[in-house]
């Protein structure tokens, strides 16, 4: 054995001796013990604990010494070994406890006032952009639809919201195929687009309609540009909302397309669906402006390059600024809404904040909703789920919470099919902008309410 | 705020000890800031010279407070409730998801209550690797009785371990239930104005978490904190008010950004708790169980995205619970941490020589969505989870990260022995079924290339009538 042994090898050895009661308890150098006495002090009780803890210490070292052959018991009275590790006296209990602060009710409410800033780094607005024109503008609409405008996110205390978001609904140019909850509701106007658009408006209240000419698609029916468009003009003539026009997705073909369809509704500004940088931009851009469109800059989940499109149409193609909404991708929810919804609140933040490439209304493709499995499928394909329930219920909530959800960062117009989900959007977004009158029950009455 | 150290808070500040503040150092400021008895706006070259304002975001973020967070519950099922330091997720991060208390009443049938108890504490759903669940019962009086809530309370525990949160305005009530469940650490709602002197005791007595109820009076409801943590009763939950409908609707919204924005953007201290939603209140609103059940969840989902730290729910349909639970999950997903799987090959049950290759991506939610298909049907199978950069394959195929030749560079770099298969067949997502060509030529007939369904729900529909392959 060396000549000297610290308390940090003390505590070594003991440990290696399995002294389990000295775990926790770590001897290192110089004994210093600080107590703390911070809002109480240390009481009686406490002292007296502390003392116990410390008699069980020295128990411990008294019982290492005896295992290393040092004759210990011959010095020690067990009995007063004992009697430092019993309870504390229950006198000393009382006492103690009566020393402590006891709980008091206090005699009355303080009287606290609240109150909350705004946030004072938001410095532009969001660029108002109009949807739509009547005559007197060039056009043949009975109404146009304004979007953005926003100086606050959306329904925040900051400012007021200028214009509340808007739903345009999906009329397609050829029967497609989709969940049934939503195919009942078009059945018998599938063949039709003008009959769809006017059910759209007229039955369940779409503010637009966008009419998508998917049977351009080369892997569909591939219907020649000149042809397809002629669609859009009986959809013009059906209703009289703004419209928005939208292409099939085909990259080679929607530029060539859709600056058909622009030309075709020339003057009406309808919102031309949409620009992406995987395409020829340039050309969609340049039949926006020279036809009084608005472009809609479309983006996959990626705010850079939602700036870079956005410069590009303003600064390539020269379209000014009350001209362009964006869509910067909806994932719907379950599907990657999270990566949507942040995408948008932060684009919404930066706008605001200063940023001018991103100060432009937001779009959401909401009806992508229906994409997710949750929305259509018949019951769960894991069978260790909870039951599904019914299909037919599930459907429009999925689309009604991915809307809403978007509407909370900053979504100005959606793109939607289930006219439930778009009666619902429609209510919630209005009604926390407080245009929506109700009789609102007693708040704390769901705790005796029957249902 | 996390630091502790007054050094890192004075790397900060402009360390000219101008004595402005009022304190004869920066050092000294820098403490205070420590203390909470300083506020940066105490420091004007600070907030006022654009050549701090880097420091002086850095300073904002360090001291940062924190929503406190309240724990309620115990053991495993214990739930941590506010604890939250950002207004928006992207910031950081929304740590403690809210948990949805489902009610159940004192009154019910001892037979519906133990069924509802059992659904609710039993429900489950499966996504992105994990299990969703439920978190809490609330147990609502409204026989107003204190025997009958009692016995309410002593059923449910008997069948759930779920976390309570006790329901009633008369202190005799929530004293009755507090005999029974107080070890558990129940939730209380709610001490209110008439109250609070009683509830507070109860608080005490129990060494519960206690729901300050004041709705639509701001003022009221920190008079109430103020006064409970004078008292020390700090475990306190905010009950603002939740109004279902009408103007009183946007209020509730406003109060909610309003109070979260004290909390974590204006470090107001008295007002920093957690804040509970009641989307129940829908259910006030109508007769029709679709149309309450809908606006419960629209209500869940403004609450959830702007600051409600736990809910009372009353809705337990699929078409509820799945949304709002999904929605939930999505908003307090950490956006920091990238959704993916380690690429690879993987085994589910047991495959072997006559088993499938299912191609898919890396990104989390695709990758155990099809694991999920294919454990829960039985199937014996490999995926082949290919590094998209955490994209889904609708997406990735469209952008270029899944293409034939990744694939195939993926497939080979596993080691895996086409030779040994009895039937060698790689199956493409449907949504990739365009590479299937390019993909025949590049494995030459070492494996038969097979389009697969475009949703993996189907794989087990699908193997019935494509596998093995002829």
């Amino acid at each position: 054995m060396a000549g000297k042994m610290t308390l940090s090898d003390l505590n070594k050895t003991l440990s290696e001796m399995n002294v389990q009661s000295l775990e926790g308890v770590k001897i290192e150098g110089d004994i210093e013990i600080e107590l703390d006495a911070g809002a109480g002090g240390v009481g009686p009780l406490f002292a007296y604990y502390f003392g116990q803890e410390a008699a069980k210490i020295a128990m411990q070292l008294i019982n290492f010494a005896k295992a290393v052959g040092y004759p210990v018991d011959a010095l020690m009275q067990p009995v007063a070994v004992a009697q430092a590790v019993a309870p504390a006296p229950a006198g000393m209990v009382a006492a103690a406890a009566a020393a402590e602060p006891a709980f008091k009710v206090a005699a009355q409410l303080a009287s606290a006032k609240f109150s909350v800033g705004t946030d004072k780094t938001w410095k532009l607005p969001i660029q108002e952009v109009t949807v739509g024109a009547t005559k007197a503008d060039g056009g043949s609409r009975g109404v146009v639809r304004k979007l953005g405008g926003e100086k606050a996110m959306a329904f925040f205390p900051d400012a007021p919201m200028p214009n509340a978001p808007k739903i345009t609904m999906d009329v397609f140019d050829m029967p497609i195929g989709m969940a049934k909850a939503v195919k009942m509701h078009y059945e018998d106007v599938m063949g039709s687009p003008a009959e769809w658009a006017k059910k759209a408006v007229n039955k369940f209240g779409a503010d637009l309609v966008t009419i998508h000419l998917i049977s351009t698609d080369p892997l569909l029916k591939d219907t020649p540009p000149q042809e397809a468009v002629k669609v859009v003009e009986d959809v013009l003539q059906a209703v009289d909302v703004p419209i928005c026009i939208g292409g099939s997705g085909n990259p080679d073909k929607d530029p060539i397309l859709l600056a058909k369809a622009a030309e075709a509704a020339q003057g009406e500004r309808a919102l031309i669906a949409s620009a992406n940088l995987n395409m020829d931009w340039e050309m969609i851009g340049k039949a926006c402006k020279d036809n009084g469109h608005v472009c809609l800059a479309w983006t996959q989940l990626e705010i850079n390059s939602q700036k870079e499109l956005n410069r590009k149409l303003m600064k390539v193609v020269g379209l000014p600024r009350e001209s362009i909404v964006m869509d910067p991708t909806t994932a719907a929810l379950a599907y990657g809404l999270d990566f949507a919804y942040t995408n948008m609140e932060r684009i919404r933040l930066g706008a605001l904040k200063g940023d001018d490439e991103l100060t432009f209304p937001m779009s959401s493709g909401t009806t992508n909703a229906w994409g997710v499995r949750e929305a259509w499928m018949v019951r769960s394909p894991n069978k260790e789920d909870s039951d599904w329930g019914d299909r037919m219920l599930r459907g429009p909530i999925w689309e009604i919470m991915t809307g809403f959800t978007l509407a909370m960062a900053g979504v100005d117009i959606f793109m939607m099919m289930h006219p439930m989900a778009v009666s619902y959007v429609h209510e919630i977004t209005q009604s926390l902008m407080g245009l929506i009158e109700a009789k609102t029950p007693d708040t704390t009455g769901w705790l005796k309410m029957g249902v | 705020m996390k630091e502790t150290s007054p050094l890192n808070l004075y790397k900060q500040l402009p360390q000219t000890n101008c004595q402005k503040c009022g304190e004869t150092t920066c050092m000294a400021f820098a403490s205070g800031l420590i203390a909470r008895s300083k506020k940066i706006e105490e420091c004007p070259p600070l907030v006022e010279e654009k050549k701090y304002a880097k420091k002086l975001a850095a300073l904002k973020s360090i001291i940062a407070p924190e929503l406190k967070m309240v724990y309620i519950g115990v053991g495993d099922k214990q739930l941590k409730v506010g604890g939250e330091d950002v207004m928006y997720r992207h910031q950081m991060t929304f740590f403690n998801k809210p948990p949805f208390a489902y009610d159940v009443t004192d009154n019910m049938e001892e037979a519906k209550l133990v069924e509802r108890v059992k659904k609710v504490s039993t429900w489950k759903k499966f996504y992105i690797g994990k299990w969703e669940r439920v978190e809490m019962i609330a147990v609502r009086s409204v026989t107003d009785d204190p025997a009958k809530f009692a016995a309410c309370v002593k059923k449910v525990m008997e069948n759930t371990d779920y976390p309570l949160i006790l329901c009633s305005f008369n202190p005799a009530v929530l004293k009755a239930g507090l005999e029974v469940a107080g070890k558990a650490r129940p939730l209380i709602y709610a001490a209110n104005k008439d109250n609070w002197k009683e509830v507070a005791q109860l608080a005490n007595d129990y060494k519960v978490p206690v729901t300050l109820s004041v709705p639509f009076d701001l003022d009221g409801l920190k008079s109430m904190a103020v006064t409970f943590a004078e008292m020390g009763l700090t475990d306190l939950i905010l009950d603002p008010g939740t109004a279902p409908n009408g103007k009183m609707l946007q209020q509730t919204l406003l109060n909610f950004i309003n109070l979260r924005r004290a909390a974590v953007e204006e470090a107001q201290r008295d007002i920093a708790y957690p804040v509970i939603a009641l989307p129940i209140n829908a259910w006030m609103t109508t007769d029709d169980p679709v149309r309450a059940a809908y606006w419960e969840s629209v209500l869940t989902a403004a609450f959830t995205i702007r600051g409600a730290a736990i809910m009372v729910k009353h809705s337990v349909e699929a078409h509820s619970m799945m949304p709002d639970m999904h929605l939930r999950f999505n908003i307090y997903t950490d956006p920091r941490t990238p959704v993916q799987v380690k690429p690879g090959l993987y085994k589910v049950g047991n495959p072997g020589a006559e088993s499938p290759v299912f191609v898919t991506t890396n990104f989390a939610l695709t990758y155990y969505t099809v694991e999920s298909d294919i454990a829960s049907n039985g199937i014996d199978a490999y995926i082949l989870s290919i590094n998209t950069d955490g994209i889904g394959v609708q997406a990735s195929v469209a952008g270029g990260q899944l293409t034939p030749v990744k694939i195939k560079d993926s497939m080979d770099e596993t080691g895996f022995d086409w030779a040994g298969q009895k039937s060698a067949g790689l199956v493409l997502p449907g949504m990739a079924a365009k590479f299937s060509g390019e993909l025949e030529d590049l494995f030459a007939g070492k494996a038969k290339i097979m389009v697969g369904p475009e949703d993996s729900g189907r794989i087990s529909d699908w193997m019935k009538s494509f596998w093995p392959p002829k």
